[in-house]
């Protein structure tokens, strides 16, 4: 007879081989872990994009002049717009309205004479407000371009233009203001919500739909080492995924990280355990594998996608959603990734990031454990 | 003195369990205790209440009342030290299917500590004692349902236990597997260890040397079967040499008289049990006393507990079935039958023919084929090669023609439980395409053949497990088929409710319906005219019961069971097969 700690390091020993050689023969996780992470990262990194990039912009130019050809040189000038000029307005209209062009700028016939007379010469600008963000994006971009030209044209007739306060903008961490650079460190978070999530939700329902967990409960194993029997695997394969994701972040998507490497995988570790307990605790409540990876998208992905702030500002949200999102870990995770990825490790934003995302783990293991039994009723 | 052996004291003492689950009573009042050294049987229908009560033991369920004292232990207080001295193989195999055979037993020794020199021991004893050594490196999921059962057994035995609990370790094995499960488990016995060992199957009673009889949570026998077998002495006869229509016009007469507790189809034979006092039957054929069996002790038992049915030993039969007319030729005819699934061939060259108004059998272990078979013949799964007729109807060309003439009842009575019976009647009918009056009439028709009367308006869900049966089989037969597709029809009922469901099948076979039923049960296969005899997804024979059962009699077996019989050829067909 051996001694009761050895028995206990002996029995979780065998079920992290047990739930390792599982793993390793179960493509549905290894895709999970490994697949999953990358066809995320090229969908959002490439698909889901918030510069505004190649916008048609339309100039019509009812009585072409030296002044109109100057102005549209200056929008063609742009990397991020395709000018295009015509002649009539009717056309450029029907273009917008076909979804030709995303915006139409229009300098009228007495443009260049109004400009000699009043030494302003205003333009239209029609724009799509069903893509409410690019026309924002255009008309920011017009009104740029047009105030800029006529700073130049006031300046080459020798008179001083009427602008009392210029901003000159200087943008910190991402002063390209590339939306990859934020948008994939949250991405991240969202990914390792899902994978820690769906990974466990499935395993602990999985044995009770085929009748192992009953066998596994009728023997001496004990609580703690059925929870860790199952997450210790899966905390290695998270952790793999994690560092998969990384590296596709800088290396395919140029995310730069200014932040302590090692402090990236730390914080990452608090999470994946709190979203691995989530997902324990998920299958442990419904022990139904189908019901489990459905709460666990729902509760895990679907929160984590719209409350984490990856995309949706929180501070733009109602008060009460607000609230709301300081129980969802992921929050903390985007917010701590896009810090360390983007201006450096910060502890004063690290600390409580981490401190919330502990305790959230803590709140999913205890619950786990509380609901494990070693009975059936 | 009188030298008085040491009594042994029981390993199990079960003192006034009740266990309720919501409102439903699953086990009620039961006490009773399992002996060290011996085999004890948990025997009953599905539903009876033997996987409660062996969880209770086990400690994995906390009774409602009572308390339940394992090797000196409380179930529940004490749970960790019960789960030390049991081994307990749950129902559903409880063994990882995607891993190795040395490995699922590599984690039972890390769960029970057996380490060094004595795993290695462990190892060897029972890859040996279990003849699975040369599957060590196989996945459990690829072995056969036997192999799984011995496999099971095994991790359970990786360090002795003093109790073993095994719920149902035997239903759907083959009998070859079956019987050397019971032989592992005879010489643990012999070791000193207690075995409890539930089951379905009422002869595997006879193997045990102590019983505990349940029925519908209620304990109606504890103590040694031949106790209960004793008291049927000189009650149970058979009624031989009688021809199809012979033996079905007798049982109908049988079932009616008031001295007659129970009668069934054996091959060609009846099997009458009288009540007590009553004299010996007579009728059509010669009848001798035989054996009584446990199954008769059960029967009568329940007959004069009284249970729902216990009044009625006539058993309502619909008469309006009009018999398809006589197309000559076959009702069912399959050439070369074959089904593969990757590169498993789960049906392999299977051909039958069977006549009208014949009820023909396929017998054999889970995963033999038979439910794969029938799916084809109903044409529910494309065959990979094979030809089939229904009612002279080629079903590869005209499909929907064929499907029209045959009725078909599934292993899990394919009813919608929150409709009620008339709502899934209605159902069924509008299925079939009876519309206006002529559903009204078959609806009718199915409500007063099969007393459904008093549940019309009651959710199918919650019916009796009896009534269940009878309304899916209405609701097969609306459409009046010509051809019956019965799959695994009273798998696990009770005996009386299996015994007024052949009453219809009967009814229906004797006014020319062709039913075709699957089964493991050795026993309901003698109700058949014709048995198949499949194993591995081939038939491996084919006659009448009698003249399988006769084709396994030997000096050292004078008079063979069917289930001898299966073995047999079990034995030859894998020694051909070796040999080939």
């Amino acid at each position: 007879m051996i001694a009761p700690g050895a028995a206990r390091r002996l029995r979780l020993f065998g079920l992290v081989r047990k739930e390792t050689l599982q793993i390793l023969r179960d493509p549905s996780s290894l895709l999970i872990a490994f697949v999953l992470p990358v066809v995320l990262l090229l969908l959002f990194g490439y698909g889901v994009s918030l510069d505004a990039n190649n916008v048609r912009v339309t100039v019509v130019v009812e009585n072409p002049t030296p002044e109109a050809e100057r102005f549209i040189a200056s929008f063609a000038n742009s990397p991020y717009l395709e000018v295009s000029v015509m002649r009539h307005r009717a056309d450029a209209e029907a273009d917008l309205v076909a979804g030709r062009a995303d915006g139409v700028v229009v300098l009228r016939a007495d443009f260049a004479a109004r400009l000699e007379r009043l030494d302003t010469a205003p333009i239209q600008l029609l724009l799509d407000g069903t893509e409410a963000n690019t026309a924002r994006i255009v008309r920011g971009y017009a009104e740029g371009v047009w105030s800029a030209w006529a700073r130049q044209e006031a300046m080459a007739r020798g008179r001083v233009a009427s602008v009392p306060v210029v901003a000159e903008p200087r943008i910190w961490f991402n002063p390209e203001l590339r939306s990859r650079n934020f948008l994939v460190p949250g991405l991240i978070a969202i990914i390792m919500t899902l994978i820690g999530t769906l990974l466990t939700s499935l395993v602990v329902a999985r044995e009770w739909e085929r009748g192992t967990m009953e066998a596994l409960i009728a023997t001496q194993t004990g609580l703690v080492e059925l929870l860790a029997g199952k997450l210790v695997p899966y905390f290695v394969l998270g952790m793999l995924a994690m560092t998969l994701s990384v590296a596709m972040a800088v290396f395919q998507f140029g995310v730069p990280i200014r932040g302590s490497i090692a402090v990236l995988f730390g914080v990452a570790a608090v999470f994946l355990i709190g979203a691995l307990a989530m997902g324990l605790f998920i299958s442990t409540v419904t022990r139904n594998q189908f019901v489990a990876g459905q709460v666990a998208i729902v509760s895990g992905f679907l929160p984590a996608f719209m409350l984490s702030g990856f995309v949706f500002e929180i501070g733009s949200m109602p008060g009460w959603i607000q609230v709301l999102t300081h129980a969802v870990a992921a929050r903390y995770f985007v917010s701590t990734l896009q810090t360390l990825f983007l201006a450096g490790t910060i502890w004063p934003v690290i600390l409580p990031d981490l401190g919330a995302m502990a305790l959230i783990a803590l709140v999913f293991l205890s619950a786990t454990a509380a609901r494990t039994r070693k009975r059936l009723d | 003195m009188t030298g008085h052996a040491v009594k042994p004291e029981p390993l199990v003492t079960i003192d006034g369990v009740a266990k309720r689950f919501g409102g439903r009573m699953a086990l009620d009042g039961l006490s009773a205790v399992v002996m060290p050294g011996r085999v004890t049987g948990l025997v009953g229908p599905d539903g009876a209440g033997k996987t409660t009560l062996i969880r209770l033991i086990a400690g994995l369920l906390k009774p409602s009342a009572g308390a339940v004292t394992v090797c000196g232990f409380d179930s529940i207080a004490d749970g960790e030290d019960v789960r030390g001295v049991v081994g307990y193989m749950p129902q559903r195999f409880g063994l990882y299917e995607d891993l190795t055979v040395a490995e699922n037993l590599t984690l039972h020794a890390d769960l029970r500590a057996v380490t060094g020199g004595d795993r290695a021991a462990a190892f060897q004893r029972l890859l040996g004692f279990t003849g699975l050594e040369p599957f060590r490196g196989r996945l459990a999921g690829a072995l056969s349902g036997g192999m799984k059962q011995k496999l099971g057994l095994a991790c359970t035995l990786i360090r002795p236990p003093r109790l073993l609990l095994l719920d149902e370790p035997s239903v759907g094995v083959d009998p070859l597997s079956r019987r050397e499960l019971w032989r592992m488990v005879y010489e643990l016995v012999d070791q000193g260890i207690g075995v409890l060992w539930s089951t379905a199957y009422l002869d595997e009673a006879e193997r045990c040397q102590s019983v505990m009889l349940l029925n519908e949570g209620r304990l109606l026998h504890s103590g040694d079967p031949t106790d209960l077998t004793r008291r049927m002495e000189g009650r149970s006869f058979v009624m031989r040499g009688l021809d199809t229509a012979g033996k079905r016009g007798a049982l109908a007469e049988a079932q009616k008289r008031p001295d007659v507790v129970d009668a069934l189809i054996q091959g060609r034979s009846l099997r009458l049990v009288m009540r007590e006092g009553a004299s010996a039957p007579v009728g059509a054929g010669a009848v001798e006393p035989v054996r009584p069996r446990f199954e008769d002790a059960f029967v009568s038992l329940l007959r004069t507990s009284g249970g729902d049915h216990a009044a009625t030993g006539v058993v309502p039969s619909i008469t309006a079935t009009a018999p398809a007319a006589d197309e000559g030729g076959f009702p069912v005819e399959a050439v070369d039958l074959t089904r593969r699934f990757g590169d498993f061939t789960a049906v392999d060259r299977v051909s039958f023919m069977v006549r009208r108004a014949e009820i023909f059998g396929l017998l054999g272990p889970n995963g033999a084929g038979k439910s794969t078979t029938f799916k084809m013949l109903c044409g529910l799964l494309p065959m990979t090669s094979g030809t089939a007729r229904l009612a002279g109807i080629s079903l590869a060309h005209a499909p929907a023609l064929a499907r029209a003439r045959l009725g078909y009842m599934s292993q899990k009575f394919s009813l919608y439980p929150d409709l009620s019976v008339r709502q899934n009647l209605d159902f069924f009918a509008g299925a079939y395409g009876l519309a206006g009056g002529v559903r009204r009439a078959a609806v009718a028709r199915m409500i007063d053949g099969f007393g459904l009367r008093p549940f019309v308006g009651s959710d199918a869900g919650e019916l009796p497990l009896g009534f269940k049966q009878r309304l899916a089989l209405a609701c097969a037969i609306m459409h009046e088929p010509a051809i019956l597709f019965l799959d695994e029809p009273t798998s696990g009922v009770d005996p009386l409710t299996r015994r007024e469901f052949w009453a219809h099948i009967n009814a229906m076979a004797g006014q020319g319906v062709t039913v075709l039923v699957t089964t493991h049960f050795m026993d309901e296969a003698e109700y058949c005219d014709r048995v198949g005899i499949v194993y591995r997804g081939a038939i491996i024979a084919m006659d009448s019961p009698d003249a399988l059962k006769e084709s396994a009699r030997d000096a050292g077996l004078p008079d063979p069971t069917l289930e001898d019989a299966f073995i047999r050829l079990i034995e030859r067909h894998d020694r051909a097969r070796e040999t080939a």
